[in-house]
């Protein structure tokens, strides 16, 4: 909410300067968001009066005034404004005035006329942002005054953050309440005369929903001039709420609203048809706004309705039907209290936010009705006119809200904010915020004002107080609270080792939206079904990802488009996955890579990475936590179907996947390079067993070399674990040390060359021992995988 | 006889002198001391004299064959230390070139940021506990006091699942999972990402929070103001200057917003403090009585405080970087700048 400075210290005025006030707002929980001038800088600009005027002679569009400033003889002034006239007072520039933008009037000749100054419109003086034509003045402004005093400019636009509890001060009322608070001052509310009832004629209201409407005021004023002039100073106080004048009638209530923060409402009551029901929308009843949206109702949506139709959303805009225009004659004035659990969300249902539910939704006092239609009452008969009846009251008393006294215990305020105060500090902090305090044995019973709608239990109590007091006069201490030792599990390893792992092999950690492009989407994983956002952002962030992939890819797309050629990149996250109708969140490790295997080096020749290359880092991350899985080759449709493995655990469970990025996937996701992909589940990944330690071998090992020629068919895998499953207790480990494939081998086979590493606890093995354990082990090979001894 | 000897001595020292390396060095030694040497051969013929003679004979051999041998280590030294030195010449290197090998990465810094702040805070015990992301209304808004067509809900730009499925908007949700499982004492900090529907220059749809509570018997709100100022003075390094403001938060009361002297002009007032010299970067207070009865803990015999803090923004005003939207770009240039 934004107000003048000047209106509020018309209140409430103490003795510190602008800088001094904002701050005790903010840092009584009011939050200033800005403070801004009332009007750009200028000067040397007066009221006017244009006393005559002539056609210039040299150009149709210009006329010669005689402008009255108050000096002793009018001024020659040439204006090219469509609404000058006799008569007619503005804001004039004199010589020497130094306009908004740094703009110098000086005398000068407008097509040989000469000209002693400027009449002003509104934007030159920097009042708002487009204008047409002069700014009229009233016939009451006071020729020769300075402008600035005048129009009250010297005056800054304070705008206050306040958050959903402090509905009470989204008014100048409010606010000076506060600031009176603040200043250990006195301040009284806007005094208002009760007008006379000078007609009979009055509209029914019945209350159907008597428990979203406890109270209803209505009152007709006939005879009103909704032609007539809002005054400025009204005006200028909308203008630096940022509220536009559109007639007496609306700028009275909107007026009000600010003053007093009781939203009101002014039907023309010529167009009205019988009496004003407050009823819950019929399923099919239809109505359209202000605004000109017409919005289907429903059961839920509370209306002020006539014996015709609906007329207004209750507590949030009125109809254009019944809305007041300039040829309105009579209105019907609504003051009311809607609860505000009967207007939250509504507005919202509707796409609308007005400066009236806002208030509703939050707490309007349930004790203000009579005194704002008083107020509206008497400023709409003061500026327009009207005859005025009688207030039509439809009170429930029972759906008021009630006003509990709550209990404010003294060892629970200083247990909770570790501080003793003096019972008469508490007192008067509470006294001075409105609330009825009577003391008891604990402490205090406190009934809170009837404006206060975030004080229901103690809390909220110790909260004012503390806010009052000033959080920063309260003490702070040293964290000293009860520790116990913590755990620093072995079985589980952190992903931070992990991360810092690839952080150590050259990538770099990216972190990308967990919502991507559906289309992104269905490309790399087209056969999860992804869950979608009922509310996207945009198309690009439109469903929850299913791999960690998507993100990836997209950043290596951007990065390749500028001009990087190598990219290692990991990312940590969950993926969210449909399992059997159920949403699981489940957090991966991905990678991805393409480009050299090394950054350009004068020391090795470059090469292109592959499969193994990302490989060793995964076996790298999984001898991290001793993880014993396998690769398989496996196809998947986003990857190369012959550079694809499936990684599994050792009780056969899927854990992730690793290959290469489908050739025609990288030509459609806009890649010119092989690209390598993985992606990891963690909760397995992370599994670590602590170690035991086994006894070393006192004896030394030996080595085997063997070459066997296999069909391509038999994998490299195939061959240590037949080897592993052989059950030879000096076999300590298998090394693959060649592939080869070529002269002097078969084409469809392949030579694979590997090294036996043999040790045994008890004894240095004997050559004859070391045969017997190759010739068993090569004798399984030829059996199982049909392989042959290289010569 | 020792003609003959002294001969051999002076060929086999003229031969010493023109050897030229180690294995030529070999081939005159075992010319001369091998078993088939001329040395050796003349020890041999020792056994055909007659004892007498043998003896004395034997003494001038040795001495011409000690004479040889000191010859033989001297031109071994000689040799050894040339090959050394060319082996030193022949090795040196630019060290100036680069080292071989794979590059080193970098963290995001988000998460640098996050492992500092949860370094800090393990440091006086605090757990780092984590929460799923598609969250339930209940968990998200209501346990935390905020029902629906709650105001606060309009500040939350929620995305939706469904009417009862939401991506957090915050890390909160975490504390209502913690205390519906566990029971107090509690010290947790929930880092994560967090969801908001908003996005222009200064939001992202996604960004990271890290929420911080602590639940204890005769917790106060001078141990939260204790928390706050030692974690940001721990998190700034600097002895900054730390102001609580009054706000307003569902789920804790009294709530405070937290705001720091600005890092980037010492407080004298800039363009990224809009010139007041503060920086909000946290918001924080008492857990409030409701969130408490929605987990069954007795707010009586318990009170607890809870912060929340965006991680970004911690980023931002640490490193001096200055576009939010920069984070979730990845471009390799920005990341590698963070080591």
């Amino acid at each position: 909410m934004q107000i003048s400075e000047a209106w509020l210290r018309t209140y409430v005025n103490p003795d510190v300067n602008t800088e001094t006030l904002v701050e005790q707002l903010t840092m009584a929980g009011l939050e200033v968001d800005s403070v801004e001038p009332a009007a750009a800088v200028f000067n040397g600009v007066v009221v006017g009066q244009v006393v005559s005027m002539e056609q210039h002679p040299d150009a149709d569009r210009l006329r010669v005034c005689q402008v009255n400033v108050g000096e002793e003889a009018p001024l020659q002034i040439v204006c090219g404004a469509s609404n000058v006239r006799v008569g007619l007072k503005i804001p004039a520039a004199l010589c020497g005035a130094v306009l908004p933008g740094d703009f110098k009037i000086k005398k000068s000749k407008l097509r040989g006329q000469e000209s002693l100054g400027m009449l002003c419109s509104e934007k030159e003086l920097g009042l708002v942002a487009e204008a047409h034509g002069l700014m009229e003045l009233s016939d009451d402004a006071p020729v020769g005054v300075d402008i600035r005093e005048y129009l009250s400019l010297n005056d800054n636009i304070i705008e206050v953050d306040l958050t959903p509890n402090r509905a009470d001060c989204l008014s100048v009322e409010g606010l000076a309440r506060e600031v009176a608070l603040l200043n250990k001052l006195d301040w009284s509310i806007t005094a208002v005369d009760v007008s006379p009832v000078d007609h009979a004629e009055t509209l029914s209201v019945t209350v159907t929903a008597p428990e979203a409407c406890p109270r209803y005021l209505g009152r007709l004023i006939k005879g009103v001039n909704t032609q007539a002039d809002t005054p400025l100073w009204l005006q200028e106080r909308l203008r630096r709420s940022g509220i536009r004048s559109l007639g007496p009638i609306v700028d009275v209530t909107n007026y009000v609203l600010l003053e007093l923060g009781q939203p009101l409402h002014a039907f023309d009551a010529n167009k009205l048809t019988g009496g004003i029901t407050v009823r819950y929308a019929n399923a099919e009843e239809s109505l359209t706004l202000l605004n000109n949206d017409v919005i289907k109702l429903d059961t839920q949506a509370l209306i002020i309705a006539d014996d015709k139709q609906a007329l207004a959303l209750a507590g949030v805009m009125g109809g254009s039907d019944s809305a007041v225009s300039d040829t309105t004659q009579a209105v019907f004035l609504e003051c009311a209290f809607f609860t505000p659990l009967a207007i939250a969300g509504k507005a919202r249902n509707f796409g609308l936010h007005t400066d009236s539910s806002h208030r509703f939704e939050r707490g309007v006092d349930p004790e203000l009705q009579f005194r704002a239609i008083e107020r509206a009452t008497q400023l709409i008969v003061e500026i327009a006119g009207g005859v005025v009846g009688e207030i039509t009251e439809v009170t429930s008393e029972a759906y008021l809200p009630v006003r509990n006294s709550v209990l404010l215990r003294r060892h629970k305020l200083e247990k909770s904010l570790a501080v003793k105060l003096a019972d008469e500090q508490i007192v008067d902090i509470l006294q001075r915020l409105g609330m009825q305090v009577t003391a008891n044995a604990e402490g205090w019973d406190v009934i809170a004002p009837s404006f206060r709608f975030d004080i229901g239990i103690e809390a909220d109590l110790i909260e004012e107080i503390a806010r009052v007091f000033g959080y920063n006069n309260l003490p702070s201490s040293s964290l000293f609270i009860r520790s116990e030792l913590s755990q620093v599990t072995e079985t589980l390893l952190e992903i931070d080792r992990v991360k810092d792992l690839l952080v150590d092999r050259g990538y770099q950690e990216a972190i990308t939206y967990s919502f991507v492009d559906a289309e992104i989407q269905s490309i790399v994983a087209p056969n999860s079904e992804p869950i979608r956002l009922k509310n996207p952002i945009s198309s690009e962030l439109a469903v929850m990802r299913t791999t960690l992939w998507c993100g990836l890819l997209k950043v290596a797309v951007y990065n390749t488009n500028r001009q990087q050629d190598r990219v290692r990149l990991f990312e940590t996250g969950l993926r969210f996955i449909k399992v059997d109708g159920e949403t699981k969140q489940q957090k991966m490790l991905a990678g991805l890579l393409l480009g050299d295997v090394y950054n350009d080096q004068w020391a090795e020749k470059s090469r292109q990475l592959d499969f193994y290359d990302v490989k060793a880092d995964l076996e790298a991350i999984f001898d991290l936590s001793g993880c014993d899985v396998s690769f398989t080759k496996a196809e998947l449709s986003t990857l190369h179907p012959g550079q694809t493995a499936k990684i599994l655990a050792a009780d056969g469970v899927e854990i992730g996947w690793l290959g290469m990025l489908h050739p025609q996937l990288e030509k459609e996701l806009g890649f010119d390079t092989q690209v390598f992909l993985f992606e990891l589940d963690q909760g397995y990944l992370l599994n670590k067993t602590v170690p035991v330690f086994t006894a070393l071998s006192k004896y030394p090992y030996v080595k085997r070399d063997l070459a066997l020629i296999v069909n391509e068919s038999i994998s490299a895998d195939n061959i240590i674990t037949v080897i592993k499953n052989s059950a030879e207790p000096a076999l300590q480990d298998v090394i693959i040390f060649d592939v080869y494939r070529g002269k002097g081998i078969e084409e469809g086979d392949k030579s694979i060359a590997l090294s036996l590493i043999l040790q045994d606890d008890t004894q240095t093995l004997a050559e004859s021992e070391i045969d017997g354990i190759v010739n068993r082990l090569l004798t399984i090979l030829v059996n199982e995988l049909n392989a042959k001894l290289r010569d | 006889m020792s003609a003959t000897l002294e001969e051999i001595l002076a060929q086999a020292l003229q031969e010493l002198a023109t050897v030229n390396d180690l294995i030529e060095l070999d081939k005159v030694r075992v010319n001369y001391l091998g078993k088939k040497g001329l040395f050796t051969l003349q020890m041999k013929e020792l056994g055909n004299l007659d004892p007498e003679q043998r003896r004395s004979v034997g003494q001038v051999i040795n001495q011409v064959k000690d004479q040889f041998q000191q010859q033989l280590e001297i031109t071994k030294d000689r040799l050894e230390s040339a090959v050394l030195s060319a082996r030193l010449a022949s090795e040196s290197i630019d060290v100036s070139l680069p080292g071989r090998g794979q590059s080193t990465g970098r963290l995001h810094p988000v998460t640098t940021t996050l492992r500092r702040i949860s370094k800090i805070f393990a440091s006086v015990g605090f757990t780092v506990v984590e929460g799923p992301e598609i969250e339930d209304d209940y968990h998200n808004f209501e346990a935390l006091n905020i029902p629906a067509h709650h105001p606060a809900r309009a500040m939350h730009d929620t995305f939706y699942f469904d009417a009862h499925t939401v991506l957090r908007t915050h890390t909160s949700p975490v504390q209502i999972r913690t205390m519906e499982s566990e029971k107090p004492p509690l010290k947790v900090i929930a880092p994560g990402r967090v969801y908001r529907c908003d996005s222009d220059i200064t939001h992202t749809p996604m960004f990271h929070q890290v929420e911080g509570f602590l639940v204890d018997t005769d917790v106060s709100f001078a141990d939260l103001k204790g928390v706050v100022y030692e974690f940001l003075r721990a998190f700034f390094e600097k002895d900054i200057q730390v102001r609580f403001r009054p706000s307003y938060f569902p789920f804790t009361e009294p709530s405070a917003e937290v705001d720091i002297e600005c890092v980037m002009c010492n407080g004298e007032g800039c363009r990224v403090c809009s010139h007041t010299g503060w920086l909000e970067v946290m918001g924080c207070g008492m857990i409030h009585p409701e969130v408490f009865k929605a987990v069954n803990i007795d707010s009586e015999q318990y009170s607890g405080f809870a912060f929340g803090m965006g991680v970004e923004r911690l980023a931002m005003l640490r490193y001096g970087i200055n576009d939010l939207r920069l984070f979730f770009e990845n471009d390799l240039k920005f990341l590698e700048q963070f080591n």
